[in-house]
This record gives C-alpha cells, structure tokens and sequence, in this order.
C-alpha cells in the first residue's frame, strides 16, 4: 500500500472512474424505468427523470402485449423461475454426487471420466443446438419447460461437476476410510459425511448456476415459442417492437424486473461466493 | 486361537513391490506392533489387513475366517487412524455412534455403550462437543473412543500417537497400555517410533523394504537383533556397530577393534568355529559402555575394562552420554548422569561382553 496521499488518491480516482462507467448501463435502465414515455421522447433516452413515475412497472408485469400476448412479462418470470429452480437444484445435487464419486472413490479410468466431463465446460454451447433438438424431439419435450430443465442439468453438469470434484479433493482420504470401516456405504457416507461439509461449495455451485442458467437465452430462444418461453427469451420478441414505437420505459422496467432475481441472489449470496471460491485456497 | 493370520503377503503397485512375501501370526490377546521407517509398507500392510487395500499375493485370516475379498466393514475390526478421521460436522457423541448406527444397534444399546466407553476414556464432559472444539489429546481420546464403542475382534492403530507432542504422547501411551491390559483386545499397532514399539508390544515385527526384517518379542529384538538393519533401528541411540577381527579358537573367541597399540580386544563367546580368523560386524549397545564402578553381572570375565580416549558428552540429566573410540572407531556409552569426563582425555570404562552381537558383513545377518 502507497502511503503517499497522491498516489492513493489517483488509485482510488482510476477505480471509481471504471466503476462509474461500468455501472452507467445500469443506471440508464434505471433511470428510464421511473420515466414515462412522453418524457423520454420529449429529452433524450440518457437524462434525468423529469418525474418519476412507478406506472411502467405495473404495465409491463401483468399488461404489456409481447407477440400479441398481453399478459405483461409474469408468465414469462414464472416459466424462468419453473425451469431454473429444479434445474439448479438436480444439476448441483448431481454435480456432488459426481464430484463425490470422482474425486473419493477411486475406480479405473476415473481421470479419462473427469476429463470427458469437463471438457463440456469448454465446448460452445451452439455446438449441442443440433443433437439436443435431435433429443428434445425424440423424448417429445419441445417446446416444454421440462425440455429446457433436462437441457440445462445435463449442460450445467461439467461445471458443477468439475467444482464440487475440486473442493471434494481436500477431503481427507481417512475420514472415507473410518466411515467404511464403521459399516456405512457408497450413499451413506455421502449422505451424513460429505454433504454436511459441503454447504461453501454448494452455495457457490447453486449461485453460479441459478445465474447461468437464469440468464440463458439461447436454448431457450431455440426450443420454446409463445408462451413457453423463459423471460430471456420473451424479452427478445420486446425488443422486436422498439422499431416501431419505442417504449424505452416500459422495455427497461421489464429488465430490471428480468434481472431482479440474479441481482438478488448476488446480494445475498455474493459474500458466500467469493469466500466459496477461495476457502480451498486460504485452508 | 489365532486372531490375525498373514501368510505369502505381497503388494505390487504397478511395477513397485511394496510388500514382500510377509508371513505373520497373532495370537488372540496379543498386541502386536509393525514398526519400521517411513515407506516400510507397515501402513500399507495394515491397510490389507482392514480391507481397504487388496493383497496382490497371499492370505489374511481374521479370527480363523479367511478375509480376501471381504469388505473392510464386515471383517470385525475397528481401527484408529494417525489423522483421527473424526467426522467434522458430527458431534463427538454421534462420531463414536455412527458405526453402531450403521451396523442398526438399536438406540437403547447404543446409549449404554456410549456411556461405558465415555467413562473408561474420561469423555463424558466432550461428548455434545464438535472436533474442531477438541484439544489433540481429546481428539485422540475421541478416535480412541470410536474404536472402543465395537467389541471387535482386532483393534488396528495407524501411528495413532505421531500428531501429539512429547509429553502428552508419553501419557497416552501408558494409557493405550493400561486399557490393552484392562481389555485383554487384540491390537496391531503401526508406528515408525522404536520406543512405542519396544514399551507397547508383545511382540513386533520390524520392516524394511517391505521385508519383515525380524518377529520377535521386544527383549529379542533388541538383545538378539536378526540383522544389521534391527540393530541400528531399535535403541536410542542405536546399537554401536564397527569392523572387528575375530582370533582364538572356538570357546575362546576374542574380537579386536582397530589396530596396534590402541586395538580394543573383547572376549566373545558362542561363535561358530568356522568364522575364526575372519572379519565381522561387532554389535554393542550403549548401555553396555559405562563406568568402571558399573556391576553388570556376577559372571567371571563377563565384565572387562578398558581405556577409550573420551571425544564428546552429552549430559541429558538422566544419565552422560558419551562418544568414545575404541580402537579408532566411534561408539556412544552411557555413563552415570554426575561423571563429567573430560573431551580429549583417556577415561577408564566397564564393557558388558555378554550382550555382545556379531553379524556377518556380507549378508549382515546375526552370526553369534
């Protein structure tokens, strides 16, 4: 650390200066969510709300038209929440099981398995379009929420397989060899050992995946149309309408509304992330 | 009856043979105590024989039952690990429990067991209390504990003393002592520490390069080492080990350290006639090294004395020890602990020839 005032002075001015223009995307969809149409039109789309006005939030969740639906984005936050909660929940619990096995329970050719699974984390996304819509068709899950669920533990478990398998490793191997010897088996030793020293991982796991898979719009633009769609993929049929009549206030409420369930999972859960991430290095 | 039957084991991993041909027998009430330096497969070994490694070769019979392919959950042992592997996220009381929960003891038993062992271990004030809350001694107590809850029919202990500091290590020996006294259990007992080995053990079994070097009951190991790897492991410090001439006849052998004037010359009896003439490896504990005024025996001409130029001592209070030379070569004695010799002077030291061992310094096995 600089004692000189200066230099910490011009520190601290840098990092402001970024976060300032970081965050400036935000604050416009802030500010022009509290702004009505008229105001936005009559100014300009970066300005100060000539008064703030709370009514583009009530519009756009329950009375808005997206595709000549006029339901407002609720059934569209209904279908993320629907898909992302036991999609989240499956792809961690199975991604501790793997981590589990991997990392504990040695078997043959275990290494050449682990590297198979993560090698998803590094294959894009567009690459699996084909075989998963090749999938979805033969199980008769298009178009469904449940469709996007199976697609997204099964694309999310690379990832929470290669964490839990990470944070798994630093299990002393004769905790797992006192607990065979006390009788318990594969299960229980996962159910009352390994799972109680898992809430740091999971924590980290289930955030990033919530967020992942909250944000994903990609399969879900690809295998859900009308009202099966997840909020990412609806707020794209509103933006289709800003050719035409912007509405700049209604669009950035829906937003906000759309990011509201990550940045709250951010707020609470962020501490746990970080100290997550690297409470296996500090150990 | 037999409690733990080892025979032919052998241990590959891969191309590395870690454990060769290990032939053991215990006997119900024994304790027995593999001992040796680190990567002797002493670990590994035990690890066979609870079943969480796999004999390449051989047999292991616990109990008369043969045990290859057993699980190590159904082989009736309970074990105590260097680490302690107490389960983080349990209490004490749900550590020494989860074995008999396991197993479905039902709730009742469980609790009158619990309270027994918690008394013989003096833990009953630990027991709501999570491992991170421990004290290393309690934890050891604890680990202890998880074992005792099981009437097994072999307790294994994996150097279950290392992680403790010297004082504390010193009372839980004498406990480990007084409670296989009080059970009358089976124990192996895995540890790289000589003296554990020679206070705990009724019988050890030293190892080297995943050879047993020698199995033996404690004073044989040390008084009659099979070999020159025994007699410089066991005894702090070790056995005095030098080159010496052997002359005379057969009843009347005289092994002589060094050359000329300063040569040291010991009477040595029960060597085999064939190896007069010839050069040994002479084997003398420290203890056998002391002063002149020293009794060791009512036997004629066991006792000789000599003069050694004196190079070093080292008080530690209980007793002076001594680096001398005999014949030009080092050797440690032990002297009473209020002489002071003098470094550089010549001092006058009784040598206890009975104790004497000679090796053969080809295959360094014991010859006499």
């Amino acid at each position: 650390m600089p004692d000189r005032p200066l230099a910490r002075a011009l520190i601290y001015g840098t990092l402001l200066l970024f976060s300032v223009f970081y965050l400036l995307p935000l604050a416009v969809v802030m500010l022009n969510a509290v702004r009505s149409t008229a105001d936005i039109n009559h100014n300009s789309v970066i300005a100060w709300p000539e008064a703030v006005v709370w009514g583009n939030f009530g519009e756009t969740w329950s009375r808005y038209c997206i595709a000549e639906h006029c339901t407002g984005i609720r059934p569209y936050l209904y279908n993320s929440l629907l898909m992302v909660i036991p999609a989240t929940i499956i792809s961690t619990l199975l991604g501790a099981l793997n981590g589990y096995s991997l990392a504990l329970w040695r078997f043959r050719g275990d290494g050449l398995v682990f590297f198979v699974m993560t090698l998803g984390v590094f294959l894009p996304q567009q690459m699996n379009l084909v075989p998963w819509a090749i999938v979805l068709r033969d199980l008769g899950l298009f178009n469904t929420i449940s469709g996007l669920v199976l697609i997204h533990v099964v694309q999310g478990m690379s990832f929470t397989t290669l964490f839990c398998r990470n944070y798994y490793v630093s299990i002393p191997p004769d905790l797992l060899k006192a607990a065979r010897i006390d009788g318990a088996g594969f299960f229980r030793i996962f159910w009352r050992i390994v799972l109680p020293l898992s809430p740091p991982i999971l924590v980290v796991t289930a955030i990033w995946q919530f967020t992942g898979i909250w944000n994903e719009f990609l399969f879900g633009v690809t295998f859900s149309a009308g009202q099966n769609q997840p909020i990412t993929a609806a707020l794209i049929a509103l933006a289709v309408h800003v050719s035409e009549a912007p509405q700049y206030g209604l669009q950035s409420a829906a937003v906000l509304l759309a990011a509201a369930p990550t940045l709250l999972v951010y707020l609470f859960g962020g501490r746990y992330f970080v100290r997550g991430l690297t409470s296996g290095a500090v150990k | 009856m037999s409690a733990l039957t080892i025979r032919n084991v052998s241990k590959r991993f891969g191309a590395v043979q870690v454990l060769h041909d290990i032939d053991l027998d215990v006997e119900s009430g024994e304790f027995l105590i593999l001992v040796g330096p680190s990567g002797c497969g002493k670990s590994t070994l035990l690890s066979i024989i609870a079943g969480l490694e796999n004999a390449t070769e051989g047999r292991i019979e616990i109990g008369g039952k043969p045990m290859n392919g057993v699980p190590a959950k159904d082989r009736n042992i309970a074990m105590v690990f260097q680490s302690y592997a107490l389960y983080p996220s349990m209490t004490v009381r749900q550590n020494m429990t989860f074995g008999m929960e396991c197993r479905g003891v039902p709730k009742r038993e469980q609790a009158t067991i619990l309270d027994r062992v918690a008394r013989l271990l003096q833990i009953e004030a630990l027991l709501d209390r999570k491992p991170s809350q421990l004290s290393g001694g309690q934890r050891q107590r604890v680990a202890m504990g998880r074992a005792l809850v099981r009437d097994p029919l072999l307790f294994l202990f994996d150097e279950p003393l290392s992680n403790l500091d010297a004082k504390l290590r010193l009372e839980m020996r004498m406990e480990i002592k007084r409670l296989h006294q009080r059970l009358g259990s089976t124990i192996v007992y895995v540890t790289h520490d000589q003296i554990e080995a020679m206070t705990l053990a009724t019988r050890i079994a030293v190892m080297h390069r995943g050879v047993v070097q020698q199995f033996a009951d404690p004073d044989t190991v040390y008084n009659r080492p099979a070999n020159l790897f025994v007699a410089r492991f066991m005894g702090a410090p070790p056995m005095n080990t030098v080159p010496a001439r052997l002359t005379g006849e057969a009843g009347a052998m005289v092994a002589t350290i060094g050359q000329g004037a300063a040569a040291v010359r010991l009477p040595v009896a029960e060597v085999p006639a064939a190896w007069a003439g010839r050069e040994v490896v002479l084997g003398l504990r420290p203890e056998c090294i002391a002063e002149p005024t020293r009794h060791f025996s009512d036997m004629d001409g066991a006792t000789v004395t000599l003069d050694a130029p004196v190079e070093v001592i080292e008080p530690t209070g209980a007793e002076t020890i001594v680096l001398l030379r005999f014949g030009g070569e080092q050797v440690l004695g032990r002297v009473a602990p209020d002489l002071r010799l003098a470094p550089g002077t010549n001092a006058r030291f009784a040598v206890d020839t009975r104790k004497i061992c000679l090796f053969d310094p080809q295959t360094e096995l014991r010859i006499a």
